[in-house]
């Protein structure tokens, strides 16, 4: 599996150049804004306080450049992503790892459906060109331009506000209910996420739909379908023969669109003050909690870089091309 | 050229893409307000469309459709930037990673594909984050950091295509001519990734508005710089969407706006890929023509139409 | 009607009269096969020739219904046996035909097989689609019987497309192809990929299961002297109309058209004296402005003043063995000495004959 572990190395590279950027973006900005938040708060913190994020921002300290850069590696292998400023004396590490399910479990579960309804809409057409599928696709495409949040804040008025039908906000009701693992909260929980849900799906499904139709019209081209229907194969397995070809550049562009689709889940769930990275993230930006901020962006890099890899693996798994020895 | 005129896709796009253009343009200048100021210090709800607003107000009394066509010129103009400058990149690095190859090639590849799965929107939250509260970046400087996140898709397609055309004779012969490697890039093999270019421009434009509206909305640009998405930013946390009485007019238009712009564009591209893809236009036999030859309306593969005249099949 | 209807009409497999086929419609419409007639007996093996644009690829797919948009069949009949209008035919009435009577082998084995799925699947898929009582057990057995078949052994049934052969890959398809024992197979151009070595041991397998299943062989092929070794008739196509239909001998021995003259005048023999080579000249004619008249008088040496305006008929010769589409031949012109060869008797190709194009046909020839 040669391929795997060149894309592994190319994971683990990209990684490294991540942290090192976010090592180095407080440290070459114009007027060193740390010390401009430490200013600011010189007068209300505790002197620990003050002391972490001075090392951490490499104020006042007698170590260089490259020591600081090790300092900094040193303590993300321990997991230790910094303190709050906004929420201290609570850690990052601890704030992101709260939110972190709520974002996975919906951009996970959205994505999922989003892949595999505009696939199987981009199939279908292709293989029913001319029929009125075709006059999805400008409606398609403006659902993609628009931005995730405004999709959002058209869903919540559409379905929230007028219609009543699902909630507006939130990832279940606080004022009644208390997590766990009972079937009100759960399906609170579910009734919550339909609408966020919804949006990422809307929002990402046209790239899916679109590139589909595309693949499938060149891979119907190909001899092996014309010698498929020639086989008098069903049409069911005709239609596999050509999908299962054009499914691959929707695969391999998967790695490209998840970096997308995260940062749209963000900002939906903002609109929804969805209990996840995303509306974390907003009140970091909200309230200059740079290293929460960049504690999230190392996260939801990791998270994307890991998307990445097992999309790989689907490819692999697809492609026996792929497998022999390069 | 005439032929790509008469898409009903490139038609649309063209006229959408122009109006926002002309938008952008005289935007500022036909605004009946200024955004900022409020009307009136008493109302505090957003009124909706009258004659003197006609898109309404917002909480605080600012004309909305003033702040749509401000906000206009500093989206479309950040975007427009933005592409261009991550399309020279993409060229650039592109089309000399395909020519030259070797160890450039690979750096400049491995340079691309880190740029491409880092998630650019979080990146450009913390430098913003950590940039714009400082300084108020002006339009070019927001577009120009925009384009560092937008470059690498485009380089990475001029790559495979200047890969598949160093291997064509006329290059060959170029070469052997004695023809220098600048210009056999510039003269020979750019012209003919124009269409490439195109579309690559128009996709990291839609990109570029996407990203610039949300990096507004999530006021990481300082809230004093109007564009759209500042106007979304100050809608949401008005709950505007969530108000008993929808204030449709605040958020519709910013979003429609965004959302017109960017379906200008990507007809604009559709209709590019058409033209270049002839597989991807509707084959010959299809819609009136084909039903009034007596044929099915699309043509299904193993099943060649036979017209239904007299001699036919009989 | 054909005056061959004559030698028992339940051996005829494929029935094709005046078939025309279009490119687009309309205006714009390429006319790519005009007027075109085809028997296809049991057992026979009729070789399709003609230039890359003659028609030939698209004469087989149409008459299979298997021709690519924009094609359009806009006249004539097509019959497979005496009852199945394959015009008129719907979805499941072909796919019933399909593979299970007539079975097509295409030029570039590479694209013709898919390349996500192992060859054993692709065998799987045939057998289920028309055999639905077959096992998984017996399907595999079968599979494997078909590889043996040619010369492939069993145990690559799980390999990948790429990790064939160009010759194991047309191998594949040659026995995919006699899967189901079909009473027709049609190939498009098999070996033309292929190099010389490989060809010629394809074509002698190809030829040795057809003695041995006994099924009719319909063959397309640009290479004249290809054919005239394994086929039993030829029709050559030019410009999208039928020229000439003769049986093999006849038509190498003595052409009746200057077209198939000209062909044949094309290749080098390896015994005999040396000739001055003669190419045709000019070029296939665009199909959207073909010539007025006969569509081959702008490059025939014989053209006289009719030959310009009106195209000719296919007319029959020699009690209807053997058809021409030429004015020289309708009994009032005289005709050159070229083309008024005698016929000898006996096969086209024998070992060992002054003229003869190859000293080892293929076929079993003596």
């Amino acid at each position: 599996m040669r391929m795997i572990l060149r894309r592994i190395a190319f994971y683990v590279v990209t990684a490294i150049v991540a942290i090192t950027v976010n090592f180095f973006i407080p440290r070459l900005m114009p007027g060193n804004p740390a010390l401009a938040v430490l200013g600011r708060i010189q007068a209300t913190e505790s002197k620990q306080a003050i002391a972490a994020l001075e090392v951490q921002y490499g104020v006042q300290t007698k170590t260089g450049l490259w020591g600081q850069y090790i300092q900094y590696w040193d303590h993300l292998l321990h997991g230790n992503l910094g303190t709050s400023l906004n929420f201290y004396p609570a850690s990052v590490g601890g704030l992101i790892r709260a939110a972190l399910p709520w974002t996975i479990g919906l951009v996970g579960v959205a994505t999922v459906i989003s892949f595999v309804l505009g696939t199987l809409l981009g199939v279908a057409a292709a293989w029913r060109r001319g029929s009125w599928l075709d006059g999805l696709l400008p409606a398609m495409t403006f659902f993609q331009a628009a931005p995730y949040f405004f999709v959002a804040i058209l869903a919540v008025a559409l379905f929230a506000t007028k219609l009543g039908w699902f909630p507006p906000n939130s990832g279940y009701d606080t004022t009644t209910l208390n997590p766990g693992l009972d079937w009100a909260f759960i399906s609170n929980v579910l009734d919550h996420a339909v609408l966020p849900a919804v949006t990422i799906v809307l929002a990402s499904m046209a790239g899916w739909t679109i590139g589909m139709r595309n693949m499938m019209i060149t891979t119907m081209d190909e001899d092996y379908v014309l010698l498929a229907e020639a086989k008098g194969l069903p049409t069911r397995r005709v239609v596999s023969y050509a999908a299962r070809n054009a499914l691959l550049p929707s695969v391999a562009g998967f790695s490209l669109a998840v970096g997308f689709i995260v940062s749209g889940a963000l900002l939906t769930e903002i609109v929804f003050s969805y209990p996840g990275i995303g509306y974390l993230l907003f009140t970091a930006i909200g309230s200059n909690d740079y290293p929460l901020l960049q504690g999230i962006f190392l996260i939801i890099t990791f998270a994307v870089l890991l998307a990445n890899l097992a999309a790989d693996f689907v490819y692999a798994f697809l492609d026996p091309r792929t497998r022999q020895e390069a | 050229m005439a032929k790509l005129l008469r898409s009903p896709k490139i038609i649309i796009g063209l006229c959408l893409s122009g109006l926002f253009g002309i938008l952008a343009i005289i935007g500022p200048l036909v605004a009946p307000y200024n955004p900022n100021t409020s009307v009136s210090t008493i109302n505090g709800t957003p009124m909706p469309p009258s004659a003197a607003h006609w898109l309404g107000t917002t909480q605080v009394q600012q004309d909305v459709l003033s702040q749509l066509l401000v906000g206009g010129r500093s989206t479309i103009l950040v975007s427009l930037i933005a592409g261009a400058a991550a399309t020279v990149l993409a060229v650039v690095f592109g089309v000399a990673a395909g020519y030259f190859g070797g160890w450039a090639d690979d750096l400049l590849s491995m340079l691309a594909n880190i740029f491409l799965v880092l998630p650019a929107l979080p990146l450009l939250i913390v430098i913003f984050g950590f940039l714009g509260k400082a300084t108020n970046p002006n339009d070019i400087v927001i577009g120009v950091i925009i384009s560092i996140t937008g470059w690498a898709f485009g380089a990475r397609q001029l790559r495979a295509q200047t890969l598949s055309m160093r291997s064509r004779d006329f290059i060959d012969s170029a070469r052997i001519v004695g023809e220098k490697s600048w210009r056999i890039m510039t003269h020979e093999i750019l012209p003919n990734l124009v269409p490439v270019v195109a579309t690559s421009f128009l996709f990291t434009v839609i990109y570029a508005v996407g990203t610039y509206t949300a990096l507004s909305f999530l006021s990481v640009i300082s809230l004093s710089h109007w564009s759209w998405g500042t106007m979304l930013y100050w809608a949401q946390s008005a709950q505007a969407a969530q108000q008993a009485r929808l204030e449709w007019w605040w958020f519709l238009p910013p979003g429609m706006a965004v959302g017109l712009f960017g379906t200008g564009l990507a007809l604009l591209n559709f209709g590019i890929d058409e033209y270049v893809n002839p597989r991807l236009r509707a084959a010959g036999v299809t819609g009136r023509r084909a039903r009034r030859a007596g044929l099915p309306r699309r043509p299904q593969l193993g099943l060649t139409p036979v017209l239904s005249g007299r001699r036919a099949g009989s | 009607m054909s005056a061959q209807a004559v030698m028992g009409a339940d051996d005829i497999l494929i029935d094709v009269t005046g078939l025309c086929v279009d490119y687009g419609l309309g205006d714009g419409a390429v006319h790519a096969v005009v007027d075109a007639e085809l028997t296809l007996r049991r057992g026979e093996v009729l070789g399709l020739a003609g230039e890359s644009g003659s028609g030939k690829s698209t004469l087989a797919y149409a008459i299979t219904r298997l021709l690519r948009p924009p094609g359009v069949i806009t006249a004539g009949q097509a019959r497979f046996g005496s009852s199945v209008n394959l015009l008129t035919a719907g979805q499941r009435q072909l796919r019933g035909l399909r593979w299970n009577e007539i079975a097509v082998v295409l030029q570039s084995s590479m694209n013709a097989l898919n390349p996500v799925l192992s060859i054993g699947t692709q065998f799987s898929d045939v057998l289920r689609a028309h055999r639905p009582e077959m096992t998984r057990a017996t399907r595999r057995a079968k599979s494997g019987e078909l590889l043996e078949m040619v010369g492939i052994p069993a145990d690559r049934l799980g390999n990948f497309p790429h990790e064939l052969s160009g010759g194991m890959r047309q191998r594949v398809m040659i026995a995919t192809a006699l899967a189901l024992d079909p009473s027709v197979v049609i190939l498009d151009e098999p070996t033309t990929a292929l190099d010389v070595v490989t060809q010629r041991e394809i074509l002698e397998e190809l030829m040795a299961l057809r003695d041995r299943l006994g099924f009719a062989v319909l063959f397309i092929s640009h290479d004249l002297s290809l054919l005239v070794e394994i086929a039993d008739s030829i029709a050559v196509m030019y410009a999208g109309r039928l020229v000439e239909r003769a049986g093999a001998n006849a038509i190498f021995r003595a052409p009746r058209h200057p077209y198939s003259l000209g062909l044949l005048s094309s290749f080098p023999s390896l015994h005999g004296p040396r000739r001055v080579m003669e190419g045709i000249p000019g070029s296939p004619p665009d199909l959207r402005n073909a010539p007025a008249g006969c569509s081959f008088h702008p490059r025939c040496g014989f053209a006289f003043d009719r030959c310009r305006h009106d195209p000719p008929p296919l007319l029959d010769l020699d009690a209807g063995t053997r058809a021409v589409s030429c004015w020289l031949q309708d009994g009032t012109a005289m005709v050159p000495a070229e083309l008024a060869r005698a016929v000898p008797a006996g096969p086209a190709v024998a070992a060992g004959q002054p003229g003869s194009a190859d000293p080892a046909p293929i076929g079993g020839q003596p």
